[in-house]
């Protein structure tokens, strides 16, 4: 087990590596002078030569790159070139609400996922599982921001339940405020991963269904529900658990498009401003904190799966 | 071809593949036929700001006056297109990967796993997003994007087939008989994918219109006054408590069009690949 974690956190390494390079050429790429963002229209030609050379942007790419990299190493992502900002700060001061949006939705979303899938599974191809399986797949298919415009002309703009707009009321400082604000787009996220999960449920409980353990407990004369939420949910959880690794993955890339409809002040909301506004330096480090949290959670799911299901071990 | 019959039959035995195949074959004869519309999608006229849906304008019109439905027409076309046309890029890039990956093996099949390793390590939609801002966004453009970045999972479905494939022992007589491997590949290899590249070419359909729409609802994707679902959806935030008919129609459409093709695509995988069985 500890050789298995230990191979897959060096073949890491390389990997970040590769996708800094790729990071920082995809920005260089970019058109516009980053220089001219710390420019003012009465400095002189020298002025700005000067500025160009702090920033080390008169060097040759590979140079600028291994700058970059050194500053990268000792945890500084540079700063904002709209708000002159460290990217570490801005990023961390964001992390929690989108982490908390995220985290909730995936909790309700597993919550609601297993009992739904198991259900659907069990009755294969019954009523229950029709209309189960059309909603998962209506799930799939919607577009996130027409269901987030949709329940806010409901719940916000008709029946005036809650708000639809950032995480805070002005003023109000308490854990309810955020809440409230909170519903909306945590239920818009949950049905979106919930509607993956079912179907990952079911899949693997009908599977499950016609292993002869299952024909053996019922020999003995368990019932289904026994059979079902004793057996079979404990050989479904493994599926589970690699998802949830994965999801680690689109904890800022998920969370795009419902913060920026519901204004929730986030990692995507961020990254969107920074992507219209040409911010490099932030979208340089939004993307690859989200690499850096894909690649820990593809290995999160590994290691974990491999101290679920022992078999792992050997085959690699 | 016994086996397309057969898959034919397959998607007409049931319910939902059949208004699949109604709903996508309407909103494509919808969308080419949308020069008869009498307005003009682009046309604004103040004096018939936000109508709510009538016999003139059966969707009712938008914040500039512009008729909704004729919109919804076009901006099915952008749709439909770029859906299309990502899904041929990201195909021809996914199966080339994949079987060259898979055929070859060796240092080949290592040096390409480990690039898609790379860029699957970058989360794909900022990429997208990145690049839409950085090349200007037009029709063309947008299918680049799209297409080129959402044909890593396919590739990987492709190299594991072709690996297998390549031990059939029609494969194995072919090569011990000295054909070149451009052979095997086009005679042997590639009409025995066809089952999964059908598959994966549905979905991808349905996953490059959501990636579109996303896009346009952003504001990153075709750029306005032209007409596509996401943006107009995106126009429709501004105006929700006076018109909410601008939002559902659009959102309605985008959800059709990618359900329709998410059911024919599991549906196909069920007709096609009967070593699933019927799930």
């Amino acid at each position: 087990m500890r050789q298995l974690i230990a191979k897959r956190l060096i073949q890491t390494i390389p990997l970040l590596f590769f996708v800094s390079v790729v990071c920082f050429a995809l920005i260089k790429m970019a058109p516009g002078d980053p220089v001219m963002s710390f420019v003012t229209p009465n400095m002189h030609k020298e002025d700005i030569e000067r500025v160009r050379a702090n920033l080390g942007l008169d060097k040759p790419a590979h140079v600028q790159y291994w700058l970059w990299l050194k500053e990268l190493l000792k945890g500084n992502l540079g700063y904002s070139l709209v708000n002159h900002q460290p990217v570490a700060k801005l990023i961390l001061e964001r992390l929690p609400a989108t982490a908390g949006l995220m985290g909730c939705a995936i909790l309700l979303a597993v919550i609601l996922a297993i009992p739904l899938g198991l259900i659907a599974g069990a009755f294969h191809n019954k009523w229950v599982d029709r209309i189960i399986t059309f909603m998962s797949y209506i799930g799939i298919s919607v577009p996130v921001f027409w269901l987030a415009i949709l329940l806010i002309y409901l719940f916000a703009v008709k029946l005036d339940w809650l708000p639809s707009m950032g995480m805070r009321t002005i003023g109000v400082n308490s854990a309810a405020d955020v809440i409230q604000h909170g519903i909306l787009p945590v239920s818009v996220l949950a049905f979106s991963f919930l509607s993956s999960y079912v179907r990952y449920v079911r899949s693997s409980t009908i599977g499950q269904l016609r292993e002869d353990y299952v024909q053996i407990q019922y020999a003995y004369g368990s019932i289904r529900r026994v059979v079902l939420f004793r057996h079979v949910l404990k050989h479904v959880l493994l599926p589970i658990i690699t998802l949830l690794g994965m999801s680690l993955a689109d904890l800022v890339t998920g969370a795009i498009v419902t913060e920026t409809v519901f204004s929730w002040p986030g990692i995507g909301s961020l990254g969107v401003t920074a992507i219209r506004g040409m911010d490099y330096p932030i979208i340089m480090g939004i993307t690859l904190f989200s690499a850096l949290l894909l690649i820990i959670g593809n290995l999160l799911a590994d290691v974990l799966y491999g101290y679920a299901d022992p078999r792992i071990h050997t085959m690699r | 071809m016994t086996r397309s019959r057969s898959v034919i039959r397959e998607l007409v035995s049931s319910n939902m593949g059949i208004a699949s195949m109604v709903i996508l074959s309407v909103l494509i004869v919808g969308s080419a036929l949308a020069f008869l519309s009498p307005h003009d999608p682009n046309h604004l006229d103040a004096a018939r700001r936000l109508q709510a849906p009538n016999a003139g304008h059966w969707f009712g019109t938008d914040d500039y006056g512009r008729d909704i439905f004729t919109r919804v027409l076009y901006g099915g076309r952008v749709s439909l297109l770029v859906g299309f046309a990502s899904m041929l890029l990201s195909m021809a890039i996914g199966v080339t990967v994949g079987v060259v990956s898979g055929y070859f093996g060796g240092w080949i099949d290592n040096l390409l796993m480990r690039a898609l390793e790379i860029i699957l390590s970058i989360p794909s939609f900022l990429v997208i997003l990145l690049l839409s801002v950085l090349l200007k966004p037009n029709l063309g453009s947008i299918v680049i994007i799209i297409g080129s970045l959402m044909w890593m999972h396919m590739s990987r479905i492709v190299r594991a087939e072709t690996l297998a494939l390549r031990e059939r022992e029609y494969v194995l007589y072919a090569r011990a008989s000295g054909q070149g491997s451009a052979g095997i590949i086009f005679r042997h290899i590639l009409p025995g994918l066809v089952p999964v590249i059908v598959v994966g070419a549905t979905n991808n359909v349905a996953s490059s219109i959501m990636m579109e729409s996303s896009l346009s609802f952003l504001g990153f994707g075709v750029q306005p006054p032209n007409a596509t679902w996401g943006s107009m959806l995106n126009g429709a935030q501004g105006t929700l408590t006076q018109a909410p008919y601008m939002a559902i129609f659009p959102g309605a459409l985008i959800l059709l069009t990618v359900l329709s093709f998410n059911i024919l695509g599991d549906l196909l995988r069920v007709a096609l690949e009967p070593k699933l069985g019927r799930r």
